[in-house]
């Protein structure tokens, strides 16, 4: 037998995959495993968490996200308490910090943010001391995303190490782009982005990620294909044509993917738009993995939830420096 | 601190062959019967008695294999991190007598932790407890069908099971600590 050697969990919070260790996310996808063969139990549910209280703490819509947390905390049998900032005293002009002080007056234990201002989920934890997990903050990060993402990759190809993975669509306001950027590349995967020039920010190349607009080459050598929502709901997406004209050039469809590799690996982070960014054909088709992505998310988030409850002493703030 | 060795890899294995036949006697035979080990020397302990019925018996039993990390009442508690395995019973136990495997019964908190997590899995018939040592110290009303040797030993003592497949030797050792 062999014996693994794991990293030894020091974080409070998950703020962003930049600040951790390719060992702590390891243990991360490791415990998930041990997670998700729970969620396919008769009775999907262990006391890790028992007494543990988690709030939800959402300042942008989210369903999924937020269920997918939700269900991984009650898994894991901690109290769930949801916030939808619609209702709340935010309204009436309380600040984030305010907010988390007085979550953590009520004896929570853990805080789930998201928000959309990119950092809030940092600011949040630097001023409260109980564990914070950044459920997505503006396009800074979303690493339970990208912990999904890279699990789900994991389990299908065996490793992440030189897999060739290709992140498309709006890479410029995607923090689901920017946290698989970090972890993968920790992995020593080759990450390649793929989008109309208008959407590939400036200084991506810096992350160690190879750039293109052709979707044709960011097919062609993939083992996998991350394709991102196209958010045409934001008002300087009117930069970009049309919706049809989005899908002509960079739809994902059952033609483009004939070119790629054999058993390429389709993932989406969710909601889809049929017919923009994928065709209907390829999401539900054989190398779409969209709907175990839902699955394997609650194992991670439990895993998540799981080693940050870990952390006695909250007091004492990472040494990382964020 | 000195060593002192208890339990050889003869006697060892003279005890899974007994407690093997005994569990037999005790269910009336195979019928039903799966061996369900604690990760992990109690995965171990369940493979090898599982292997001694088989070639007795021509079956070829369930074997499942429990993690208990996430049952753990002291998970707070404990200065080291916890190891987590998976856990692997791809049977149903629903209806089948399970014979719960460890290596050393202490204060019976880990097989609380094994009751609960099993229990998770369904409504066996019963559950009947086996162990390779038995060291006393009880803190819950908890105790094994099947005890491969009673080792009565004091709380500073640490008992320490090796079996070949974990730590290539078989053997139990007592060590005194300084505490």
């Amino acid at each position: 037998m062999t014996k693994k050697k794991t990293a030894k969990w020091i974080h409070k919070d998950l703020l962003g995959l930049e600040y951790l260790s390719k060992e702590d996310i390891e243990l991360l996808l490791d415990t998930a495993e041990s997670f998700r063969e729970i969620l396919d139990r008769k009775i999907k549910k262990v006391p890790a968490l028992r007494g543990k209280t988690v709030v939800n703490l959402f300042y942008e819509p989210s369903t999924r996200t937020r269920v997918s947390f939700e269900v991984a905390a009650k898994r894991l049998s901690a109290d769930v308490i949801n916030i939808a900032v619609e209702s709340s005293s935010v309204k009436k002009g309380e600040t984030l910090n305010d907010t988390g002080k007085n979550i953590e007056a009520l004896k929570a234990d853990i805080i789930v943010v998201r928000h959309n201002c990119s950092g809030a989920a940092n600011m949040l934890a630097r001023n409260v001391n109980i564990s914070v997990i950044n459920a997505g903050d503006g396009w800074h990060e979303h690493p339970t995303q990208a912990l999904l993402d890279m699990f789900t990759l994991r389990k299908k190809t065996g490793k992440l190490e030189g897999l060739n993975v290709s992140i498309v669509g709006d890479i410029a306001h995607s923090r689901v782009a920017r946290s698989n950027i970090w972890g993968l590349t920790k992995f020593g995967a080759n990450v390649t982005v793929c989008a109309p020039d208008i959407l590939i920010p400036p200084g991506i190349e810096k992350m160690n990620v190879k750039i293109t607009d052709d979707i044709d080459e960011a097919l062609s050598e993939a083992d996998a294909i991350n394709v991102l929502r196209m958010q045409f709901e934001r008002d300087d997406m009117k930069a970009f044509p049309s919706q049809l004209e989005y899908f002509k050039k960079f739809g994902i469809t059952d033609d483009r993917l004939k070119k790629a590799k054999k058993g390429i690996i389709v993932m989406h982070p969710g909601p889809i738009n049929r017919g923009v960014e994928i065709s209907s054909e390829v999401a539900d088709g054989a190398n779409s993995v969209i709907l175990e992505q839902v699955t394997n998310g609650i194992a991670v988030r439990m895993a998540v939830l799981f080693w940050v409850a870990q952390v006695r002493d909250k007091e004492k703030k990472d040494e990382i420096g964020y | 601190m000195p060593l002192k060795q208890v339990f050889t890899k003869e006697e060892i294995e003279r005890a899974i062959t007994r407690i093997s036949h005994e569990i037999i006697e005790n269910n009336k035979g195979v019928k039903g019967l799966a061996i369900v080990g604690i990760r992990t020397r109690g995965y171990v302990l369940a493979e090898r008695i599982a292997t001694v019925i088989n070639n007795l018996y021509g079956t070829k039993l369930d074997v499942g294999a429990l993690d208990i990390t996430f049952y753990r009442d002291d998970l707070s508690a404990i200065s080291e991190q916890p190891v987590i395995h998976n856990t692997e019973i791809d049977f149903d136990i629903e209806n089948k007598n399970i014979v719960l495997v460890d290596d050393v019964l202490y204060t019976g908190r880990t097989i609380r932790c094994g009751l609960d997590a099993l229990i998770d899995f369904g409504r066996p018939k019963t559950i009947q407890l086996a162990v390779l040592i038995d060291r006393g110290h009880r803190e819950l009303p908890i105790r094994a069908d099947y005890v491969g040797k009673n080792i009565p030993t004091s709380q500073k003592e640490l008992v320490q099971v090796k079996l070949q497949e974990t730590d290539n030797e078989d053997s139990v050792t007592i060590e005194e600590t300084g505490e």
